[in-house]
């Protein structure tokens, strides 16, 4: 009786027959694929729930990673969603909700003739198998991340998918949403970006709940930045605030390649975020950025791994975090500079604004340096909002609330400017200003 | 017509009494001139006013044609009328000064008013256009990285577009050339013309060449100790503070 309940704790929600009835509806993927992920279940099934002792979930609230409640949900039509649309000029948009394509826009003209594809993963396992076989979640797994990137990899069922030949600059950003929608609705986000030589491309990714039920989110973005690729990624979570939320993603920077990640995370009532950036070859460029609203209860979990595996390669890392009421956020993030991987530069930064007394930001920034040539900084800071930068404000006839508004707004700026369309930066902040006038 | 009146003001940081006692009313269109040495309390009479949470009122009252100040918070003085020019005004990265002052216009309107955008770009350009000053500047960080001068002609490009009643001018001068303090000085007489009342804390007769006072107060440990016109300011610079303090002595 008792290994029983232990077994229930392990899985919740996510029995031997969720994932059967999962299997079923993915029957007609290949072979390898369905058997990727009976081998997860297996792991996901076994492996132990985040414990006190785990170093890479300390600080976490683990009385909130329950896994019951959930369910698979229900398919949803488009009409049916809560739906705002992403106001930006836009190369092409996937809008997935409960897991399944509900609306796409197709791509600009011109692009599909060249070789783009930007279709659903179960499109692209059936017509381009080789290809996502070499990149869907080939990547390694972090410490502390195993038990939730094989749930992911068990019950992963459509996402979106982004191949870029060689040569090609998207004009505009690709858009993919993913919504969940419905009392308990457990959804599996993917987004996977091959980017080929010398392409340049922006994906920004939407993570959204339709309405304020409790949802349940476990989700992956993988990036594959090959020669001199230039790719952004932006990704903008706002799922409802009772929602438990676990996103992680992989990318891969290949010589004289460059990534840019912004991931702004604003929903969920407790959200962890990891993210890993392999640094593979010479020349090969990381940005790594963040920010956070964290208010009322929530907890906003962020770990990242930066691994320089290769000379002359750089990174650099700016969380920024503005904490409200009696929020939690936790930042743990290691530098790896391998030994041949002199001439590597390597930042790290986490910076808290604390807007109230009662919240709790944790910071544990890390290096682990085995090249003897090297540039490596990393630190953490918390502050308030300045006293006589608020008085300053106030005594123009800003009252105080909205002075303290413009000084977070002033704070994110440092990381928002770094987005080079200036489109995207006004829609970030426009989401930032919502959560704000809530 | 307009009246600020300080009645017998006595400010205080911590413990330690810094204005003991001051007596000064400013009507509309007048300018007035504090001068004293350093640490006799003038910037301490001008952060109070405006509310500044480090200074403590211990008694005495400050009023906006008849009405008290002291219970207001800062931004409820700025928006009765009142204005500080800072001495050192702060540093604010990723706050541009065209979203600050449209904030500052913002909070002036009623409830649920909105803000008429081309009306207010079309304000700020002239009035900058007026201080002589780059409209690039708008989309800058509100005094990040800026010079002395610059600093000090974006305060007075604030008071141009919030039009308060009242400006208490901190050391307006200090850190300004001789032609940044030509362009900040006719962009104050302008607004002089409007009926503005002006309190100028300044250390040194200079600025009042450019501003002429009408009047104008010596401050000396915390007190007005000697007031006159502008040929007051000129005597003090030819005999120097001593003369004040030799002055009080004897007395």
């Amino acid at each position: 009786m008792s290994s029983l309940t232990e077994t229930n704790r392990l899985v919740g929600s996510f029995t031997p027959e969720f994932f059967a009835a999962h299997l079923a509806s993915v029957s007609h993927l290949p072979g390898w694929w369905l058997d990727r992920k009976r081998a997860a279940y297996e792991q996901f099934a076994s492996l132990p729930l985040p414990r006190r002792t785990d170093e890479s979930w300390r600080f976490a609230t683990l009385a909130g990673l329950r896994l019951d409640g959930y369910c698979r949900p229900a398919p949803v039509a488009r009409a049916d969603l809560a739906h705002a649309p992403v106001e930006l000029a836009q190369s092409g948009q996937l809008l997935f909700a409960n897991n399944r394509l509900v609306a796409r826009e197709n791509l600009a003209a011109g692009l599909a003739e060249r070789g783009v594809i930007f279709d659903t993963l179960h499109h692209a396992l059936q017509h381009h198998g080789d290809l996502v076989q070499a990149h869907l979640l080939a990547q390694p797994v972090p410490p502390g991340a195993e038990k939730f990137t094989a749930l992911h990899t068990a019950l992963l069922d459509d996402g979106a998918f982004l191949y870029l030949p060689r040569g090609v600059d998207l004009p505009a950003p690709l858009v993919v949403l993913h919504y969940a929608h419905g009392a308990g609705a457990a959804v599996f986000p993917h987004t996977l970006v091959i980017a080929e030589q010398d392409t340049r491309a922006t994906l920004v990714d939407c993570f959204r709940s339709s309405g304020a039920d409790r949802h349940f989110a476990c989700g992956r973005n993988d990036l594959h930045a090959g020669h001199g690729a230039q790719l952004t990624y932006a990704a903008a979570q706002t799922w409802s605030r009772e929602t438990l939320s676990f996103q992680s993603n992989a990318t891969v920077v290949r010589r004289d390649a460059r990534v840019q990640s912004l991931n702004l995370h604003l929903g969920g009532r407790q959200s962890r975020h990891e993210s890993h950036s392999q640094l593979q070859a010479p020349g090969a460029q990381s940005e790594m950025l963040a920010l956070t609203v964290a208010h009322g209860q929530q907890e906003f979990d962020q770990r990242t791994l930066q691994t320089h595996q290769a000379p002359h390669t750089s990174s650099n890392l700016l969380y920024k975090n503005a904490l409200l009421d009696q929020a939690k956020t936790i930042f743990s993030g290691l530098i790896v500079v391998d030994a041949d991987a002199q001439k590597t530069d390597a930042y790290q930064s986490n910076r808290n604004l604390m807007l109230s007394d009662d919240a709790e930001a944790n910071s544990l920034p890390g290096l682990e340096i085995q090249a003897n040539d090297v540039r490596c900084s990393h630190g953490a800071t918390s502050s308030r909002i300045d006293p006589e930068q608020e008085f300053y404000l106030q005594a123009r006839g800003i009252r105080k609330g909205d002075a303290d508004e413009l000084l977070t707004f002033g704070f994110f700026e440092e990381v928002l400017s770094q987005l080079a369309s200036e489109a995207l930066h006004d829609s970030f902040r426009d989401l930032i200003k919502a959560k704000f006038r809530k | 017509m307009s009246l600020l009146e300080i009645k017998d003001l006595h400010v205080a940081i911590g413990e330690k009494p810094i204005v003991k006692g001051l007596t000064l009313t400013v009507r509309s269109g007048e300018v007035h001139a504090i001068m004293g040495p350093n640490g006799t309390g003038k910037s301490t009479l001008a952060k109070a006013v405006a509310g500044h949470p480090s200074y403590t009122i211990t008694s005495g009252d400050v009023l906006l044609d008849g009405r008290s100040l002291l219970a207001m918070q800062p931004d409820e003085r700025a928006r009765a009328g009142l204005f500080l020019a800072f001495q050192y005004p702060s540093e604010i990265p990723g706050v541009s000064i065209a979203n600050f002052l449209r904030a500052a216009v913002q909070a002036r309107l009623g409830e649920g008013e909105e803000l008429d955008a081309s009306g207010y770009y079309r304000r700020l350009y002239a009035k900058m256009d007026l201080l002589q000053i780059d409209r690039k500047f708008t989309s800058r960080a509100i005094n990040d990285g800026f010079s002395g001068g610059e600093k000090k002609r974006c305060e007075i490009l604030q008071m141009a577009m919030l039009e308060p009643r009242f400006a208490l001018m901190d050391e307006t001068d200090s850190g300004l050339d001789i032609d940044a303090l030509r362009i900040v000085a006719d962009g104050v007489n302008a607004l002089r013309r409007t009926d503005l009342g002006v309190l100028m804390i300044t250390h040194y007769q200079r600025l009042l060449s450019y501003i002429v006072p009408d009047h104008v107060h010596v401050m000396w440990d915390g007190r007005i100790v000697k007031s006159g016109d502008k040929s007051l300011a000129l005597e003090l610079e030819a005999k120097g503070y001593d003369w004040v303090k030799n002055e009080l002595v004897s007395a």
